[in-house]
């Protein structure tokens, strides 16, 4: 493991993913397609509604926030800043994964490669256990590592192993000391 | 009540320590504030004790400071545990980019540990 700022990641980079768009049928045979996310209306509107609907029980350390305006205001952050996949079935967004920049001041990064994102991934209820989410996180790495993204972290609840196993299948490694949060780091190439 | 406050040398504590003087001051709690060594702060212990001194000066709040030293979860609760204190105050965690709320060591340690009552200031 390397240190880069405040965290140590994997020494090798994990190995190649696919460029969205990726088209693929879920185990529960629906066609489910991964886009990179442009967050103008009405695409903007059919995430807020996924996240509106969202079971708050599988919420996770506070995220994604309860009540429209408090999810819109927070995916409007998060678009602004970070990079986004969305998951459709047809016309609604059914999951979502996203990198936010680790600085105080996204508008002044010029190269991605030199700072560390968060990384963080939601998937609506009824389309869980699926492989979406498997599907989803190699998109969004994928398309993050065309950006020259290179460091990525993520903080999971440590009783949450079928996340961690999620993770650790697509190379995550544990990574920094565990408290309620179990961190973990992915090196991409 | 009899309130006792443990801060380290974080933004986190400087807000938790805000916020215990004005509740304080508002419902006239005994209060005890006591700082703990955690040597990756922003700001040290020392500097933790002059803030905490000008602030409850500035409030007009008669509080007991005093300094830990050694491990700061442990030590907190120890002391929690030889006073008479009904409530242990503490920060209520970090805010990730993404907006994840992070506890941190001290906070895990302090919530599975404490007998007493724990607050966690947001």
């Amino acid at each position: 493991m390397t240190m880069h700022g405040t965290r140590v990641y994997p020494d090798e980079p994990a190995g190649s993913f696919p460029s969205p768009p990726v088209t693929f049928e879920d185990r529960d045979g629906r066609s489910i397609v991964v886009r990179p996310f442009e967050s103008e209306e009405p695409r903007l509107d059919a995430l807020t509604e996924m996240y509106v609907q969202f079971d708050p029980a599988d919420r996770a350390q506070g995220i994604p926030p309860t009540g429209e305006k408090r999810v819109r205001d927070w995916l409007e952050t998060i678009c602004a800043d970070g990079l986004n996949v969305a998951a459709w079935d047809d016309d609604s967004v059914i999951g979502h994964a996203t990198l936010v920049p680790d600085v105080d001041d996204p508008a002044a990064v010029d190269d991605a490669g030199e700072i560390a994102w968060e990384l963080a991934i939601f998937v609506l209820q009824e389309y869980q256990r699926a492989g979406i989410g498997t599907e989803l996180l190699e998109a969004l790495l994928g398309y993050a590592s065309e950006q020259g993204v290179e460091n990525v972290w993520l903080t999971v609840e440590r009783w949450n192993s079928p996340a961690i196993a999620l993770y650790e299948r697509v190379g995550f490694e544990v990574c920094g000391a565990e408290s309620f949060e179990q961190e973990m780091s992915i090196r991409l190439g | 009540m009899n309130v006792l406050l443990g801060i380290e040398g974080s933004d986190e504590s400087m807000k938790t320590l805000r916020s215990t003087i004005e509740r304080t001051s508002d419902v006239g709690d005994e209060l005890t504030v006591a700082v703990v060594e955690k040597p990756e702060a922003k700001r040290s212990q020392a500097e933790m004790c002059e803030h905490a001194e000008t602030l409850l000066a500035e409030a007009g709040v008669d509080a007991e400071l005093t300094m830990l030293e050694g491990d700061p979860g442990s030590a907190l609760v120890e002391f929690a545990e030889r006073g008479e204190f009904d409530q242990l105050v503490i920060g209520g965690g970090t805010e990730s980019p993404m907006g994840k709320i992070r506890l941190g060591p001290i906070t895990e340690f302090v919530l599975l540990n404490a007998p007493t009552t724990v607050k966690l200031v947001r």
